[in-house]
């Protein structure tokens, strides 16, 4: 049913749909909105989990890590320096291969201090083991959440995912949102069944000493499931699309490209803006067209080369920089694009929640036009000079 | 064809812009519009000049940089004309409400019409609270037709409760009539 609700709400409801058996969670500006209505869920009895209050991100993490070993269907949620604390059990999740769902909402890392919204947070995490999705809308961030649980949890994937979406651009934006009920949830995401669960009964180890002889061999299963998780995001996606008329099947989103000369690649919410600024282009003259990520991790290497395959030049909008070389997103485009004589054009932008209009996607076209890029996008010269 | 309008709205922090502009995008989704309602994301203070927006169109609105050129503005405390640029970018033809008991005597952009409406004591005569947001509702349903009446109600009483709803109904109500018989 369509309903009218805040992202940050409705991500909230598609988490309670998943059922998740613990939630462990800190406050932290953007994401606050969500922990708190999950918290007035369980305190109404709406909601039959455990909510741990924890004292930082470190234990929140923490908590979620061992109650998926114990066998429980979990949920956190944060961002920026939230998600910063949490590095270590991060690499944990995913090295003892617990499917922990987590939402991201975008912020920019400190120093200096933003509440503001960029990518950097996840994407310093991309070496993690994390599956990564982006949201364009706020559908999308309520839907991802019963694919990431569903596409985390497979036995041949096994791994833990962030549900990323823009802070305050989505988390705080009103919006229709096509809710699914409690029962449509359920037929789609069934009760979780861990492989392998701690149980004093018959007990087994999680996250002991890999010795040299040993731990390649780990670190090269879970690259294989980060990839291998491609398979299952198209069944989950194709089924959802299936039952609830939204397909997820694809890692990517390619928009007006088939006849592009030029293809803007890009991930979240600053896709609507680049949408509705390649409509006036394309009334201009302009061949122009998107290729969205909707999955970063597993990386759509394969689909990004199909896509760009008839394109003249490729510009690449980041919202983080790998600071000392580029933004991480073109540097991957690059590598998928590897042997190819297409430019590939990287521009850093709306980092700190610096405000990006339809103009400034047509000066960024206009630049990859005169082949300049490779730089930060927007920059106030007086501040830099 | 353009069917996307916008609204932007001025306060301070703590008069309620970025509820008014939640709501008015509740009524406007009850009314078969799409609709969308943000704040202009910033540190919170009471007191603080505060921005909220509204988009409004026939079809899904997936645009999400902040509203530079709306066809409406709401301004809900008319010092804030001193400080902020509250008229810049409006659409030629389009319509500004502010709260001010007074006349304006500042400079209004020419071609947009300016309905004033003393706002604040609506609100202390109906919730003995000078937080003007949902008599600005009101007006701005009159003045814009873009929320009905009826809608703007049920956002109202969706919000808040019991005998609450009931005084912003009624301070909405007037506002809606003013302005109504003035424009």
């Amino acid at each position: 049913m369509m309903e009218f609700m805040e992202g940050s709400h409705a991500v909230a409801h598609s988490v309670k749909h998943c059922r998740p058996e613990v939630i462990a969670a800190y406050p932290i500006t953007p994401q606050t909105h969500i922990v708190e209505a999950l918290a007035e869920m369980v305190a109404n009895c709406q909601l039959d989990a455990e909510y741990i209050t924890v004292e930082s991100e470190f234990s929140a993490l923490s908590a979620c890590l061992g109650a998926s070993a114990a066998g429980s269907r979990v949920y956190s949620a944060t961002t920026s320096q939230g998600l910063a604390l949490m590095f270590e059990v991060c690499f944990n999740c995913a090295g003892m291969r617990m499917p922990v769902v987590m939402s991201i909402v975008n912020r920019a890392m400190g120093a200096p201090l933003s509440i503001w919204n960029d990518q950097q947070d996840s994407i310093s995490l991309r070496d993690s083991g994390w599956l990564q999705f982006y949201a364009e809308d706020n559908q999308e961030a309520a839907d991802l959440h019963y694919l990431a649980y569903k596409v985390a949890e497979d036995r041949n994937v096994l791994l833990p995912a962030f549900v990323c979406f823009d802070g305050f651009i989505l988390s705080h934006t009103y919006e229709p949102v096509d809710m699914l009920t409690q029962e449509q949830a359920d037929s789609y995401l069934p009760r979780y069944t861990p492989v392998q669960r701690l149980d004093s009964a018959d007990p087994i180890s999680f996250g002991l000493f890999a010795s040299p002889d040993y731990y390649m061999e780990f670190r090269y299963q879970i690259d294989q499931a980060v990839k291998g998780a491609a398979k299952k995001i198209a069944s989950a996606g194709r089924e959802f699309g299936e039952m609830f008329g939204r397909d997820y099947s694809d890692l990517v989103e390619s928009y007006r490209l088939d006849d592009a000369d030029c293809a803007i690649v890009a991930m979240g919410s600053i896709c609507g803006t680049v949408k509705d600024a390649i409509d006036e282009m394309r009334k201009d003259g302009k061949k122009v067209g998107l290729l969205r990520l909707r999955s970063f991790r597993p990386f759509p290497e394969k689909e990004v080369r199909s896509a760009l395959a008839g394109v003249n030049r490729v510009a690449v909008l980041d919202k983080n920089v790998s600071l000392g070389t580029k933004g991480a997103v073109a540097l991957e485009v690059r590598d998928a694009l590897y042997g190819q004589q297409v430019p590939v054009l990287d521009y850093i932008i709306a980092l700190g929640g610096r405000d990006v209009r339809k103009k400034d996607i047509r000066a960024v076209v206009d630049m990859a036009g005169q082949g300049k890029g490779d730089l930060f996008y927007g920059l106030r010269q007086e501040l830099v000079s | 064809m353009i069917s996307l309008r916008e609204l932007r709205i001025h306060g301070r922090g703590g008069q309620g812009s970025v509820t008014a502009a939640e709501l008015i995008a509740v009524a406007a989704f009850a009314g078969g519009v799409y609709a969308q309602a943000f704040p202009a994301f910033g540190v919170e203070r009471r007191g603080a000049p505060v921005q909220a927006f509204v988009r409004f169109d026939n079809q899904k609105v997936r645009l999400r940089s902040q509203v530079y050129e709306p066809d409406y503005i709401i301004v809900q405390d008319s010092t804030l004309i001193r400080d902020v640029n509250v008229f810049q970018g409006l659409k030629k033809g389009g319509i500004v409400i502010v709260n001010t008991e007074k006349a304006l005597t500042y400079p209004i952009p020419e071609g947009v019409k300016v309905i004033t409406i003393d706002a604040t004591s609506v609100a202390l005569k109906h919730l003995g609270l000078p937080i003007t947001n949902t008599t600005l509702m009101g007006a701005f349903a009159a003045a814009s037709g873009e929320i009905a009446f009826p809608a703007l109600e049920g956002a109202i009483r969706q919000r808040f409760p019991g005998e609450l709803a009931e005084k912003n109904v009624a301070a909405a109500r007037e506002a809606f009539e003013f302005v109504k018989g003035v424009s």
